[in-house]
C-alpha cells in the first residue's frame, strides 16, 4: 500500500518513519516505532490512556493520523523522565499510590504535566475537569488528583527554584 | 512449618506489614516501559481480527471465507469448525469464542482471520459471507422468563425445581438459600415492606483491552502472552479447546490493565492460538473498546423482589428475595451468590432467597467484583433504609442491632467466625462524615455490602540468592499491587528489609497451578504461602547454621533476620543472618529455596459500611456525590495505600452502576453504546475525594490476620446511594442507574 | 456422627430432610456418602460444590478432617472477580 514519508521530533530526537495514509500516531508510535508507553483504551479519544502533547497541545494520539506529525514536536511519556531524573509528577505518582493497574497512569502523567505548565497553582476543581477526559477504572481519581496537587505545591515552593524536586533521583 | 489457623500467634510487631513501601512495578509503569497484554510483538507476528454477529439471535446457515482467504497477507481464517470436540466443562466457552449454529448475541465471533497487516485483515473480514436465518431475540430479564420468549437453547431444562419441566425455557437454574419459617417471622412484624428493584448490566471497564499474543507450532508447543487474572487457567481451558498436552502450552502474564473479574476467562486466547496453529506463525489478536463491550463479560441485568419485615424498636423479624439475573446467552449467572449475600449482613431467625438463573440473548456474563452482590445488596438494603425512615429509627441503630456478629448463622447456611461489621458500623457512627448537616435537595444514605473472600489453589517458589537478597515468584497476577504486598509478607516473615525481596509473576511452567486472581483471594492466599515459602526457607537456613555451628537444628531458632542459638545451652555461636548463610549456601548443602503449594484455607468473610451526601438537581434530575467515606475490614492491611486504594476504586465503580453505567440494547437486541462516550464510567471531575477508613478485625484464618479486601468495596455503594437520592429527592428509587431521566421520571417531572 | 445441611434448593434431594447425620472423617467421605444415598446429589457434586466446616470455607478440598461434632454445609461452587 501507499506510505508516506514523515520527518517529526519525538522527544527532542529527530525521527523519520513512513506510513499509511490512514494509521493514526498512536499506531505508529505504538506498531512502528515500538514505543508502546502510550496505551489505547478507546481509539476514539475517549479514554485518554494515548494522551501525547503534539507542539505544546495535549492531544490523543489515536485521534491525529500519524501522517500529520510532519515537521511537529511530539513528547510521549518515555520522555517525560530526564535521563535517570524522573519528573516530579512521576515521582509523586510512586509516593502518593496513585496508580494500581498502571494501564491509564502514562496518559494521566502526561495530561497532568501538560495542566501544571499552563497553570502552577491549580484548585482540586481544575485538577478534576483537567483530567476528566483521562479514564481509571481502579484508583477512584483521589490518589491521582492528591499527587497532581501535591505535585503543583512543591514546584511552586521558591526554594525549590533550582528544581531539587524535579532532580529527584529515581527511588522505586 | 505451615501456618496452623488456630495454632499461630496473630499478635506480633510488625516491621514492613502496614508499611506504605514503594510499589515493586512502580517504576516501569510510570515511565512507560511496563509490558501490558498489546505492547508485545513476536518476529514473523500477523495481526488477528474477529468477525462478530451483527444479530442479536440468527441461525448461521453457511459461512464463505474464500474470498478473504484469497486476500494478499491473509495466511490463516477460522471459524467453529476450527474447534473441535472438547470436555464437558469448557463446551460454553467454546461456543462463547466461537459461535456454532448460532450466533447468540449482538458481538458473537463467528469467523477470525489473520494477517501480514491490520489493512489486510480488516479487507478479508469485509469479505467474510456469513448467510444468517435472523431469529426472534429477548434481552430483558423479565421477558426472557415468560412462557412466551423465544427459547434461546431448546436444550435447557431448568434445574433445582422439584420436578424437572418436560419444555425448555430461558430459565437455566433456581436456587433456594435460607432457614425459619419466613411467614410467621412476617407474622411478628410491625411493619412490612415489599419492594422490587431493576438493575441494568454494567462492564467492568478496565481500560486495556484483552489483548493476546500467540504462537503455535506443527510440534505441538505453543506459548502465549495475554491479559489475564489467571494465566494457568488461560492455559487450562486454551489446552483443552485446541487439544493440547496442558504442560505443551506455556501461558505468561502480561502486566494486566484492570481486570475486575472480567479477566477470569477467556475470550481471544483460544482464537489467536487457533489462527497461529494454521498459520505456523505468531499471531497478535487486540480487541477494540466496542468488540470488549459487545462481546467480553458484563454483569448480569437483574429484577429482584424484597419484602422485610421489621419491629417499632427496628427487630427485623423476617427477610424474604427473589432474585432473578440474566447472565448473557449461557447458564451461569451470578444469582447465587446474590441469592448467599443478599441478606448476610443480618442476624435473622427467619430468611429466604430464591433465586433465576436466566439466559438472554446478550454477551455472556463474566464476574464482576463481589459478583452478584451488589445488587442484592441493593435491593435489600433499599428495603432496610425504607423500614427505618418509615419507623423513624437510625439506619445505623438498626444494622447495628440486627448485626451479623462472632459466630451468628449466616443467611447462606453456615456460622460466621471472627466477623468485622460491627466494628465497620461503630467506626461509621463515630465519624464526623455522619453529623455532618445536610442542605436542601441533599440526603445522606448508609449500606452495608458483605463478601466471601476466597482461599484457592495456590503455589509460590522463594529463592534465597548468594549476596543475600530474595526472588520470590507467585503465579497469581497482579491487578491492584499485590507483588508490593505479597513481597513484603515474605519479607516479613524472613526478617530482611522489603527492597531485598523482588515479587515476580511466573508462567505457568515455572510453577504448580494457581487459580485465578479472584474472590479477593491474593494477598490472603499468596501471601499465606509466601509466608509458608518464607518459612520453609527459614528451616533450611536454620539446618545450614546448625551444620555450621554443629549442633542440633532443634537448638537453632531464627529471629530477626538470622540464625541464633535458641538457648544458652546450644552453645555460643553469632548469629548467622540471611547473607552470611546464604553466602555460604553452595559449600553448605546447595541453593536455598522455600516453596509452598497449598489450596489455601481459612479466607475470612469481608464486610464494609458505606456513607455518601448527595445532592439532586431537581431541574436537571442530576446527581452530585458530595461526600463519600467507605468503613471496610480488611483483617490487617498489609500495605495500607492499596487497601485504601481498593475501597476507593469499589465505591466509585458502584458510583458509576448507580447514576450512570448501563447496557442499553434497542428494539433490535444491538447494543447501542458500546463505547466510553455513551457508556460513561465515572471521570474525575464527577467526585469528591472518597475517604477511606480501614478497619482491622484479624482474620484467625492467616498468621498476619489478612482478609482479601477487592471486592467488598463496591457491595454497599448502590444501596447507599439509592438510599442517598431517595431522602434527597423524597421518593424511593428502584431502578438503576439512576441516570437523569430516570430521576426526573421518579420526581414526576417527565 | 458429622450435621450435614445443604442449601436450600437441594434440600428435596435430601427426600425432605433438613440436616443428616453422617459417620464421616473427611469432606470426601461426605460427599461420597451423600453422592451414594441421594441420587439428585450427586449431579450436584459433580458439577462442584463448595463446603463449609465449622463455618470455615473450602472450595475443591475434599481431604479436609472432620470433628467427630462437626457442621457441615454444603454450597454451590463459588467463584470470584
Amino acid at each position: 500500500m501507499f506510505q508516506i514519508q514523515i520527518s517529526t521530533s519525538i522527544n527532542g530526537d529527530d525521527t523519520e518513519f513512513s506510513c499509511e495514509p490512514d494509521e493514526t500516531l498512536l499506531d505508529v508510535l505504538r506498531d512502528r516505532l515500538g514505543m508502546t508507553g502510550s496505551k489505547e483504551g478507546c481509539g476514539t479519544g475517549d479514554c485518554g490512556a494515548c494522551s501525547v502533547v503534539v507542539d505544546g497541545r495535549l492531544v490523543c494520539a489515536c485521534l491525529m493520523l500519524g501522517a500529520e506529525a510532519q515537521g511537529r514536536e511530539i513528547e510521549t511519556i518515555e520522555g517525560m523522565a530526564d535521563g535517570t531524573e524522573l519528573h516530579p509528577l512521576q515521582q509523586k505518582f510512586l509516593d502518593h499510590a496513585a496508580l494500581q493497574c498502571g494501564v491509564c497512569t502514562p496518559g494521566f502523567l502526561v495530561a497532568a504535566k501538560s495542566l501544571l505548565e499552563r497553570n502552577d497553582n491549580p484548585t482540586e476543581e481544575e485538577v478534576r475537569y483537567w483530567l476528566a477526559g483521562n479514564l481509571c477504572r481502579c484508583t477512584g481519581y483521589d490518589k491521582i488528583v492528591r499527587a497532581v496537587l501535591d505535585t503543583a505545591k512543591d514546584m511552586r515552593i521558591p526554594a525549590k527554584a533550582n528544581k531539587p524536586a524535579a532532580k529527584k533521583r529515581v527511588k522505586a | 512449618m505451615n501456618f496452623q489457623p488456630g495454632k499461630d500467634t496473630l499478635k506480633r510487631e510488625f516491621k514492613t506489614v502496614g508499611t506504605r513501601t514503594p510499589r515493586p512495578d512502580g517504576l516501569d509503569k510510570i515511565t512507560g516501559r511496563a509490558q501490558f497484554g498489546a505492547d508485545m510483538t513476536a518476529p514473523g507476528m500477523l495481526w488477528g481480527l474477529i468477525l462478530r454477529s451483527p444479530h442479536a439471535h440468527a441461525r448461521i446457515k453457511n459461512i464463505d471465507t474464500s474470498k478473504a482467504e484469497a486476500v494478499n497477507g491473509v495466511h490463516a481464517v477460522v471459524t467453529s469448525a476450527d474447534f473441535g470436540p472438547c470436555p464437558d466443562d469448557v463446551l460454553d466457552v467454546r461456543e462463547n469464542i466461537m459461535a456454532r449454529d448460532k450466533a447468540l448475541y449482538d458481538g458473537h465471533a463467528v469467523a477470525a482471520v489473520a494477517a501480514t497487516s491490520r489493512a489486510a485483515a480488516r479487507q478479508a473480514l469485509k469479505l467474510i459471507k456469513v448467510d444468517y436465518e435472523v431469529l426472534p431475540h429477548v434481552t430483558d430479564v423479565d421477558e426472557a422468563m415468560k412462557p412466551s420468549a423465544p427459547i434461546i437453547n431448546n436444550k435447557l431444562f431448568t434445574k433445582g425445581l422439584d420436578k424437572t419441566p418436560r419444555k425448555p425455557s430461558n430459565v437455566a437454574e433456581r436456587f433456594e438459600f435460607g432457614h425459619g419459617d419466613v411467614e410467621a417471622g412476617f407474622k411478628q412484624a410491625d411493619l412490612v415492606v415489599e419492594r422490587t428493584f431493576k438493575t441494568e448490566a454494567t462492564h467492568q471497564g478496565y481500560i486495556e483491552p484483552h489483548a493476546c499474543l500467540a504462537s503455535m507450532g506443527t510440534d505441538g508447543k505453543g506459548d502465549i502472552w495475554c491479559c489475564t487474572q489467571g494465566h494457568f487457567m488461560v492455559r487450562q481451558v486454551c489446552s483443552a479447546l485446541l487439544g493440547m498436552d496442558a504442560s505443551a502450552l506455556r501461558v505468561t502474564a502480561s502486566e494486566i490493565g484492570g481486570g475486575f473479574g472480567g479477566k477470569t476467562t477467556v475470550f481471544i486466547e483460544p482464537v489467536a492460538l487457533a489462527l497461529s496453529l494454521k498459520a505456523n506463525r505468531p499471531v497478535k489478536v487486540v480487541m477494540s473498546r466496542s468488540e470488549v463491550l459487545r462481546a467480553s463479560g458484563p454483569t448480569s441485568s437483574t429484577s429482584i423482589d424484597v419484602k422485610i419485615g421489621m419491629k417499632k424498636d427496628g427487630t427485623i423479624t423476617a427477610g424474604d428475595a427473589t432474585l432473578r439475573y440474566q447472565g448473557g446467552a449461557f447458564p451461569g449467572s451470578a444469582v447465587p451468590y446474590g441469592a448467599m449475600a443478599a441478606f448476610a449482613c443480618y442476624d435473622l431467625k427467619a430468611v429466604r432467597a430464591v433465586g433465576y438463573d436466566v439466559i438472554a440473548n446478550r454477551p455472556k456474563q463474566a464476574a464482576y467484583r463481589a459478583p452478584g452482590a451488589p445488587m442484592a445488596a441493593y435491593a435489600v438494603e433499599s428495603v432496610v433504609d425504607e423500614l427505618c425512615r418509615e419507623l423513624k429509627l437510625d439506619p445505623l441503630d438498626v444494622r447495628l442491632k440486627n448485626a451479623s456478629s462472632d459466630g451468628s448463622k449466616a443467611s447462606y447456611g453456615p456460622n460466621f467466625d471472627v466477623i468485622g461489621l460491627r466494628a465497620t458500623l461503630e467506626a461509621a457512627k463515630a465519624h464526623p462524615h455522619y453529623r455532618a448537616k445536610l442542605g436542601r435537595n441533599q440526603g445522606r444514605g448508609v449500606a452495608c455490602g458483605f463478601w466471601f473472600n476466597f482461599g484457592g489453589e495456590t503455589s509460590v517458589s522463594l529463592n534465597v540468592s548468594a549476596d543475600g537478597t530474595v526472588g520470590l515468584s507467585v503465579g497469581t497476577p497482579d491487578i491492584g499491587g499485590s507483588r508490593a504486598s505479597i513481597g513484603n509478607m515474605a519479607a516479613e516473615e524472613l526478617g530482611i528489609p522489603h527492597d531485598k525481596v523482588r515479587c515476580i509473576i511466573a508462567d505457568t511452567a515455572s510453577l504448580g497451578y494457581n487459580d485465578v486472581t479472584d474472590g479477593s483471594r491474593v494477598t490472603f492466599a499468596s501471601g499465606l504461602a509466601a509466608i509458608n515459602a518464607a518459612r520453609d526457607a527459614i528451616g533450611k537456613m536454620c539446618e545450614r547454621a546448625a551444620g555450621i555451628w554443629g549442633i542440633p537444628v532443634d537448638a537453632v531458632t531464627w529471629e530477626d533476620g538470622a540464625a541464633r542459638p535458641s538457648s544458652p545451652n546450644a552453645g555460643k555461636h553469632e548469629p548467622l543472618t540471611l547473607a552470611d548463610i546464604a553466602a555460604q549456601a553452595g559449600a553448605t548443602g546447595g541453593p536455598i529455596s522455600g516453596h509452598c503449594e497449598i489450596n489455601a484455607e481459612g479466607a475470612g468473610v469481608s464486610f464494609a459500611t458505606h456513607l455518601v451526601d448527595t445532592e439532586v438537581d431537581p431541574d436537571t434530575g442530576h446527581v452530585k456525590i458530595l461526600r463519600y467515606t467507605v468503613f471496610q475490614d480488611a483483617g490487617k492491611a498489609v500495605h495500607p495505600s492499596y487497601v485504601e486504594g481498593q475501597f476507593q476504586g469499589g465505591a466509585v465503580q458502584g458510583i458509576g452502576w448507580a447514576l450512570n453505567e448501563e447496557y442499553i440494547y434497542g428494539e433490535d437486541g444491538r447494543l447501542q453504546n458500546a463505547g466510553f462516550l455513551d457508556y460513561r464510567i465515572p471521570v474525575a471531575s464527577d467526585l469528591p475525594m472518597i475517604d477511606a477508613v480501614i478497619v482491622e478485625v484479624p482474620n484467625p484464618g492467616h498468621p498476619y490476620g489478612v482478609r482479601g479486601v477487592g471486592e467488598t468495596s463496591i457491595v454497599p455503594p448502590l444501596a447507599a446511594i439509592s438510599n442517598s437520592v431517595s431522602g434527597a429527592a423524597g421518593v424511593r428509587m428502584t431502578e438503576l442507574p439512576m441516570s437523569p431521566p430516570r430521576v426526573l421520571k421518579a420526581l414526576g417531572r417527565i | 456422627m458429622v450435621k450435614v445441611q445443604v442449601w436450600g434448593s437441594l434440600k428435596p434431594a435430601l427426600e425432605g430432610a433438613d440436616e443428616i447425620e453422617l459417620e464421616a472423617a473427611s469432606i470426601r467421605e461426605v460427599l461420597d456418602q451423600l453422592s451414594d444415598r441421594f441420587p439428585a446429589m450427586k449431579q450436584a457434586i459433580t458439577r462442584g460444590v463448595s463446603v463449609s466446616v465449622d463455618g470455615r470455607m473450602y472450595a475443591n478440598a475434599i481431604m479436609v478432617p472432620l470433628k467427630p461434632d462437626s457442621e457441615v454445609f454444603v454450597l454451590p461452587k463459588l467463584v470470584g472477580g
